[in-house]
């Protein structure tokens, strides 16, 4: 191959922190020993954790479904080892917030006994490859673990696709070492991507500080005489294994702010994914295992294992006769982007490429950190052509709105910026804790909105139905007064009660009117016993009613209360006014005598059937009004009783009637 | 003089002509509702609590674009919706008013499904229908709607209803606020150590002091 005439592009900023990788690469890829458990975290992938579809006790073979994918973003878990599973249950993994996650816990049983998809081969159907690699639950094996399957889903046309074996972060040596001993899988993984995507070229980054890696990939592809791959040795520099750092390395091309690459017909995947995705084609085997660097100064031998996943780190550490003493901390990943392992005891991962386990004198702790002295280095290693200093202020003073404007979601967290920042300034971490912020506020937003959306539907079912209600009961109302009406017209008169009622009422009105009038202008004695009565007892009606009224407007907080308590206040003066006139009535009791007897059994008889439909009609309403649950029923319940009163009344009158009739007679 | 008289003719009648054209547009393309209103009622946590004293979120955005109340009675907001107003209706930020609640941290109401005896008052009193159940069928509520606005809380009659908050997940964890370097790898999480303890404590000792004097 003939590097120097193909061209080759570069991105602004990155660093060149030491490389360290020579210590682990004196050794082949060793298998890791046997562990005595492990503990599968259902969410080793980015997207919604996998369904466990085993129970405990259940005895699983290697490479068996565990746990399935949910959902679109999601992929299927497997047994790594074959053994019992002894327990489903929230287990701390290995993520920087140190929280806990649904684990499949195996114990080991000894021997070893897979369970094999069946193979497929370069000449079976997209459909089915793609498939495939979901069933083998394959995640992006460079760190971040997004699900495969679904890059290859994508709409766009493929014109490139690029292969990742840049590795350009310090210490981390897995895919170089996988690239120099699996050479030919990781070719074929590239044939059978290349084949569903359809990709025109095939370009294979690798940074030149592996030249073992380098040719061993040039061999193989020499080997499988694939015209369209090609390899390109890119300098050394960090973050060059970045996504869209890489692309614009190999093709110049830049991935659009908040784009993804397959935009650009560019699809991007990393060694170790298309070696996986050659086992699992090929060969049927699900993604079971990775290869896991181990290095830094605390071990007695830094190497390279093939590791099955869920694997406790603590047993990797022992096979690599780890120096407790000399060990600082432990970190997964590298230097630049690692974080901090909380525990030992934690499973590998299907994106643990790394165990960091350095001295105190090779990864120092840093200090406390001082204030920015403004001197824009970081500006200028930046990879993503971003103002760390700026994002930095806005992060510190929470100012999502100009972090947005700076582009703060374009941030790749590659940590250059913090590397050569002198004040040792946390920055990735600001940025993160802002962009975290961010997300979260987002959430929040979209979270108010649907409750803003949940609560006016429900104010206006609610409206709705008080509408209905009240729609129905005057249905009712009407419906119960066509039937009085077609009643009283079979009775004989023509009129509908209501109407009547109105009438009577209006006239009643007015000769009160009339009566009050000419009482007040000529002191005249024109009112009977009966009719003061009436009056009296209607003002006390009304008087009750308004303080009904009151209470209810008083709960409520109605501005009306203060206009009603007036108005109570003037119906009980005019109710009092309407006893002292009937008391004084009662004085000549003359006078009342002939108005008593001009009453004949007739009239009262009449007075009595008159009473008693009155008390009929209101149990009626009153009846109603409790089915709807008027306000109105307690106002009706008392008039009934009134009525019942009146009615006895009037018995009891014609009773005495009847009896001074009788005597009369009599005598 | 005439050229004067024609130009006040003519400033004249390009007033009416401009003043007819506003006026026009004032009626054609008036905004309905009170944009401020929207804006202000984007901004609340839509909890539908009545802390503020008002019937839901909207009439409380109603009373502060009038002038009414105080941007300061929304204790689910909290200091970060105060600050939001603030930004948006050019008022100073004021400390959340203390007679409205205090902030707390976001939660859910979970339903003691065994203990719940089906009298569906609580389903009447969520203001955005976010308790599933039926009369004399167990209730629960739907936690992904559910805003923690307490209201369901009170009136259940056996007390089986708890606000738990909402505990962080892989999914929403996100990265703390560095306050002190103690990171060489730039995305360490914040490792405590002796010094730094010390540290941070002769610095709020020191704090504190200056308070106190």
């Amino acid at each position: 191959m003939t590097a120097q005439t193909i061209k080759i592009w570069d991105f602004d900023g990155g660093v060149h922190p030491e490389e360290n990788k020579h210590q682990s690469t004196g050794q082949p890829i060793a298998v890791a020993n046997s562990p005595e458990f492990v503990v599968v975290p259902l969410n080793q992938h980015l997207g919604s954790p996998a369904k466990p579809i085993v129970k405990v006790g259940d005895k699983v073979k290697t490479g068996q479904v565990i746990a399935q994918a949910d959902g679109f973003v999601s992929a299927p878990t497997h047994a790594s080892i074959t053994g019992i599973v002894t327990e489903i249950a929230e287990y701390q993994v290995p993520h920087a917030s140190g929280l806990t996650s649904l684990c499949i816990k195996i114990e080991n049983q000894g021997e070893d006994e897979w369970e094999l998809l069946p193979a497929l081969d370069l000449n079976s159907s997209d459909e089915a490859l793609i498939n495939r690699i979901k069933e083998a639950g394959l995640a992006g094996l460079g760190g971040a673990g997004f699900p495969t399957n679904i890059k290859y889903l994508t709409k766009d046309t493929i014109e490139t696709l690029i292969i990742n074996g840049a590795e350009c972060e310090p210490y981390i040596t897995a895919d170089d070492m996988l690239m120099r001993e699996r050479a030919k899988q990781v070719i074929d993984g590239t044939r059978i991507a290349q084949k569903i995507l359809n990709a025109k070229e095939v370009l294979i980054g690798i940074e030149d500080n592996k030249p073992e890696a380098i040719a061993a990939i040039q061999k193989a592809v020499a080997d499988s005489g694939e015209q369209t791959i090609s390899v390109r040795v890119i300098p050394t520099k960090y973050p060059s294994g970045g996504e869209k750092q890489l692309i614009q390395i190999l093709t110049g091309k830049q991935v659009p702010a908040g784009g993804l690459p397959s935009s650009l017909g560019i699809v991007c995947q990393n060694v170790g994914t298309v070696a996986a995705v050659a086992e699992a084609v090929l060969e049927g085997k699900p993604l079971v295992s990775r290869v896991v660097t181990l290095t830094g100064e605390a071990l007695g031998t830094q190497c390279n294992l093939d590791v099955r996943l869920g694997t406790p780190i603590s047993n990797l550490l022992q096979q690599v006769k780890v120096n407790q003493k000399k060990l600082d901390r432990l970190i997964m990943g590298g230097p630049m982007m690692g974080f901090t392992l909380p525990d030992a005891n934690l499973p590998v991962i299907k994106t643990t490429n790394c165990i960091l386990a350095p001295t105190k004198k090779e990864l120092p702790p840093g200090n406390l950190f001082n204030a920015c002295i403004r001197c824009g280095i970081c500006e200028q290693v930046c990879p993503a052509d971003l103002l760390p200093q700026q994002l930095y202020w806005y992060s510190k003073s929470k100012n999502w709105e100009q972090l947005e404007l700076n582009s703060l979601s374009d941030c790749i967290e590659c940590g250059a910026c913090a590397y050569v920042c002198p004040s040792q300034i946390p920055l990735v971490q600001y940025y993160r804790f802002a962009k975290g912020e961010i997300r979260k506020e987002q959430a929040e937003h979209e979270k108010s909105d649907n409750a803003r959306i949940r609560f006016e539907a429900r104010q206006e079912r609610l409206a709705q139905e008080a509408a209905e209600k009240e729609a129905k009961r005057k249905a009712r109302a009407e419906a119960a007064a066509k039937a009085k009406a077609a009643k009283s017209g079979a009775e004989g008169s023509a009129k509908p009660e209501i109407s009547d009622s109105v009438k009577e009422a209006i006239a009643r009105a007015k000769a009160k009117k009339a009566v009050t009038d000419s009482a007040s202008t000529s002191n005249a004695p024109a009112l009977t016993k009966e009719q003061l009565e009436a009056k009296w007892q209607n003002a006390v009606a009304k008087a009750e009613k308004a303080e009904a009224r009151l209470n209810d407007a008083k709960e409520n907080d109605d501005p009306m209360a203060v206009a009603l308590e007036k108005s109570l206040a003037k119906l009980k003066e005019k109710a009092l006014l309407a006893k002292e006139q009937l008391d004084n009535f009662q004085e000549p009791p003359d006078k009342a005598e002939p108005a008593k007897v001009v009453l004949t059994k007739e009239q009262l008889e009449a007075k009595l059937k008159a009473a008693q439909a009155k008390l009929e009609k209101t149990q009626a309403k009153f009846v109603e009004a409790n089915e709807n649950n008027d306000p109105m029923a307690e106002a009706l319940e008392k008039s009934l009783a009134k009525l019942r009163e009146k009615v006895e009344a009037a018995k009891a009158q014609l009773d005495s009637f009847n009896e001074s009739d009788s005597k009369e007679t009599q005598s | 003089m005439t050229t004067v008289i024609i130009a006040i003719a003519v400033l004249f009648v390009l007033a009416l002509a401009f003043g007819a054209l506003l006026g026009f547009a004032d009626i054609r393309f008036k905004p309905e509702g009170n944009p401020i209103v929207d804006q202000i009622d984007g901004i609340l946590p839509q909890t539908q609590c009545g802390q503020c004293g008002h019937p839901g979120c909207r009439p409380y955005a109603e009373a502060i674009a009038n002038g009414t109340d105080p941007i300061n009675q929304c204790p689910p907001g909290g200091e970060s919706t105060i600050q939001a107003l603030a930004d948006l209706l050019d008022v100073e930020p004021l400390p959340l008013a203390a007679e409205h609640g205090v902030e707390k941290p976001t939660s859910v109401a979970v339903i003691r499904e065994d203990e719940c005896i089906g009298c569906t008052k609580c389903i009447q009193a969520c203001p955005i229908d976010a308790i599933l159940g039926a009369a004399k069928q167990m209730h629960t509520v739907i936690e992904s709607e559910c805003t923690g606005c307490d209201l369901c809380v009170e009136p259940c009659p056996v007390d089986c209803i708890d606000m738990v908050p909402v505990e962080d997940t892989l999914q929403t964890w996100h990265w703390e606020k560095p306050n002190d370097g103690y990171q060489l790898i730039a995305t360490d999480k914040g490792r405590i150590t002796a010094e730094s303890v010390n540290d941070s404590k002769t610095e709020k000792d020191s704090d504190e002091g200056d308070k106190a004097a």
